[in-house]
Parts: structure tokens; sequence; C-alpha cells
């Protein structure tokens, strides 16, 4: 396997294209070059660091640096979760439910890849299980965030509706069943859509990066459908325990609606 | 039978209100909009925190599943909810509320029609409907005939009237002292810190 490299050179002339940018939008007064500009600066920093980070994680071979890593990972895109909800759970609850949840479907899904199909030696090597874990994580992030965004949304306006089932003398989950089933719809669907679209309408970004690194094309198309596959039960575990626990937590034992366990709206665009 | 009794029972607003009900007797609240009428309603249904007891034939609303405790404490909004598109998703036996619908002139084909096209009117009388097809031993009323003209006030009226001599109690939220009288078997008027009950029977 060969792949050809990249010195700083190279990036210094794609850079190039990134100032033209910045210059079209000084031209027509977009006032866009700055933040254009920034941004760029942004990921440069930001990648070249993890790009450190990841190397010295592997050269330690630590399971502990390891597990601290992934660790921190989660703790990040728990924060994301949390940051694209309109309307919080009071409390803990609001980093804390997306956050558990994440973290339990994301590892168990990661542990399961690498100690039955990847396995690499020792099962816990960083080169694969954190690359693995960053694709599972982002996905089940994404997922759980649009459940919960939909269940609390779904909640909030259609009030009446589940308050009038319980009313007649539904359970909590009986009532709440419709809310439930969109939330987990909206969940999966970029999972269900990326499935069908992988291939055809986009090339997945991790099997083009095999390919450009030099792993041949039918060998990286299996490593992509894993990863799908991986994606998919992640995505899948994480939303309905977070969706459950959230309506769990949105209703009591005595199945009331109990929408005063969520914060004020915080988002104010 | 299904006598209601409250024990000092107190909403998130409102005073601590004590009485008991006789089957199919019927209790009017009036009070000014705040004081807490709604809230007092679901209260006895077990929709919101309270203290407070509420009794059902001597058994405690804590010593009986939510579910169970509200299929026969029924409240019903002043405008009820729906959750699905169409009028009859929200009536499990179709076939057992074709009375009630001839009752305010609704044909069977009104199970076809989409809720988002109904007027006010014709969801309250159709929320009624829904409640009464559960067969509650006590209904509470939230302004029950709010959207509705004298006719259609009547026709609630009646059809109320004649699950009563059935047995079921009723405690009816109204801003109409003429309806009060029509109706009621006793009056319960509530400020914010008292409650008394009239006897009009």
């Amino acid at each position: 396997m060969s792949y050809v490299t990249i010195d700083l050179t190279d990036l210094l002339i794609a850079s190039i294209l990134v100032l033209a940018n910045g210059g079209l939008s000084l031209l027509f007064g977009l006032g866009l070059a700055r933040k254009l500009i920034w941004s760029a600066l942004r990921m440069t920093i930001q990648l070249l660091a993890i790009g450190f980070v990841l190397r010295w994680l592997f050269a330690m071979e630590s399971p502990w640096l390891t597990l601290v890593a992934a660790l921190a990972m989660v703790a990040v895109a728990g924060r994301e979760i949390m940051a694209r909800q309109d309307r919080r759970l009071s409390g803990l609850w609001a980093y804390g439910l997306g956050t558990s949840t994440m973290l339990a479907a994301a590892m168990v899904v990661t542990v399961f890849a690498l100690t039955t199909q990847i396995r690499p030696d020792p099962w816990w090597d960083p080169q694969y299980a954190l690359p693995i874990l960053g694709m599972i994580l982002g996905n089940t992030m994404t997922g759980i965030a649009l459940g919960l965004q939909t269940l609390t949304g779904g909640l909030e306006r259609g009030k009446a509706g589940v308050e009038a089932r319980l009313a007649l003398g539904e359970t909590r989950f009986g009532a709440t069943r419709h809310v439930l089933r969109d939330a987990l719809s909206s969940a999966l669907i970029p999972v269900i859509n990326g499935m069908a679209a992988a291939g055809i309408v986009s090339l997945p970004g991790m099997m083009t990066g095999q390919i450009l690194a030099g792993v041949e094309p039918v060998e990286a198309v299996k490593y992509q459908i894993l990863i799908m596959f991986l994606i998919a039960g992640g995505t899948a575990f994480g939303a309905i325990a977070a969706v459950l626990g959230g309506i769990m937590r949105l209703t009591d034992s005595r199945h009331r609606l109990r929408l005063d366990r969520l914060q004020d709206q915080v988002r104010t665009t | 039978m299904h006598a209601l009794e409250l024990r000092a029972l107190k909403a998130a607003v409102g005073p601590a209100l004590t009485c008991s009900l006789g089957s199919g007797e019927c209790l009017v609240l009036r009070g000014p909009s705040g004081v807490g009428k709604s809230l007092l309603l679901r209260a006895i249904a077990d929709l919101d925190v309270h203290e407070g007891e509420v009794l059902l034939d001597s058994v405690s609303q804590d010593a009986v599943a939510a579910p169970v405790w509200r299929r026969k404490v029924l409240y019903v909004a002043t405008e009820p909810g729906w959750w699905s598109d169409r009028v009859g998703d929200h009536f499990p036996d179709r076939e057992g509320i074709t009375e009630e619908l001839k009752h305010f002139g609704f044909g069977p084909d009104c199970l076809d029609w989409r809720i988002d096209r109904l007027s006010s009117g014709e969801r309250q009388r159709l929320g009624l409907i829904r409640a009464l097809s559960h067969q509650p031993e006590v209904l509470l009323l939230d302004e029950p005939t709010a959207t509705l003209d004298a006719h259609n006030a009547g026709l609630v009226e009646a059809l109320v009237a004649d699950r009563r001599k059935d047995g079921m109690t009723v405690l009816w939220v109204s801003h109409d002292e003429a309806q009060a009288r029509r109706v009621a078997t006793g009056i319960l008027r509530l400020s914010p810190t008292s409650a008394a009950v009239e006897d009009v029977s």
C-alpha cells in the first residue's frame, strides 16, 4: 500500500483558495472575510492539535490513556447535544440524559466491534478504537440531539393531545406514543438516508480516506459497510434510550405530564 | 354508588376544599377566573400534583393506579386535545357512540372529518362524546358549553342529565349562573381564600 504524502508547501498552496474566497467577500462587501479566515485558522489549529494528540496516544499504547481520550470525546459530544436543545431538561438532566445514553450506546457498540469483528491486538488499540468511537459518537450524538429536540417540542406543542389521552386513562407511555414515534423517526432518518445514499449520491468519508491511503477499494468498502452497521446500531440504541428516558423524566409515576421539568427557552435567535 | 369525597384538597392555586358528592349529583363550581376552578378539576383527576385526598366510593386516589383512576374520574378540558388527524382515530369504539353523535346532529360521516377543520364548538361536543364513551363514574366538566350556542348548550345539559340518572356524578365549572341553577344539585362558590357550598336541590 502506498500513498502520496503532502507537505507544508502543498497546504500553503491549497490555502490560496480560502484567501481567494476572502478576497471575493471583500470585493462584494459580504462581510464574511474575517469569519472565513478565522474559521480556516481555527480548523487548521484544531486538526493539527488532534493530529499530535493522536500520534502521542498511539505511541503511548496505554489502555487508560485511550479510555481517558474516549471519555473526553463523549464529554464534548454531550455538551453538543445539550447545546442543540431549544428546551432543555432542568438540572443535571440537561447534560446527563443525552450524555449517559450516548456513552452507553457508543461504548457498547464500539467494544462490540473491536472485540468481535475488527479484533486489533490489543483490542483497545487506540489506532482503531478512537476513530471508530469518533464515527459512532458523531452519528449517535446527532440522533440523540434530534430525538430529544423532537420529543420536547412535540410534548410542548402536543400538550393538549397528550393530556387528553392521559385524562382518558392511558398510561404515560400510551399517551405519548405518537410523540415517541415522531422523535425516533427524526432521530433515525439521517442514518437511514445516509445508508440509502451511500455509494450512489455520496462516497462516505472514511472509505474515501482509505482509498486515498492506498487501500484496495473493495477492502475499503467492506470497512465502510461495517461502520454503517455500527453507526445504525449505536444511533438506534442511543436515541431509543434517550427518548424513553426523556419521556420518563417528563412524566411521573402518577402518569402526569411534567413539563415543569423543562427549562425555559434558551435559544434567543 | 359513585360517591366522591374531597378531603382538604388543594391545587396549586385556590383554597383547600373538603366536601362530598353523592351518586348522580351535580356540583357546579363558580368563582372569578384565576381562582383555580380548572386546577381543582385537574387535581381531582390527578393530572396535576396536589395536596389533600380524593376518594371514590371510599377508595383513595393514591390506592389506585392513575390510569385506572382517570378512566373512572374523567376530566374534560374546555378545549379538548386531539392527537391524530381524523375524528374517528380518537374513538376506539365507533359503533358505541352512534346515539350520542345523533343527539348533537352529527352524521356517521363525521368520523372521517379532519380535526383541523373542526370548529371549536364541534371540538367541544366531540370531546364530550369521547369522554362519555369511556363510561366514567365521575365526569369533570370544565366549561363544557363555553363555545356553544344556547341550543347546543341545552343538548349538552340534557345528555349529562341523562347520564346522571344512571348514577354518573358530575362536577361542572360554569360561568353562567342560569345554567348553574338549571343543572346543579349544589353550587360551590370559590374565592381565593374560601369555598362555600350552597344546596340548590
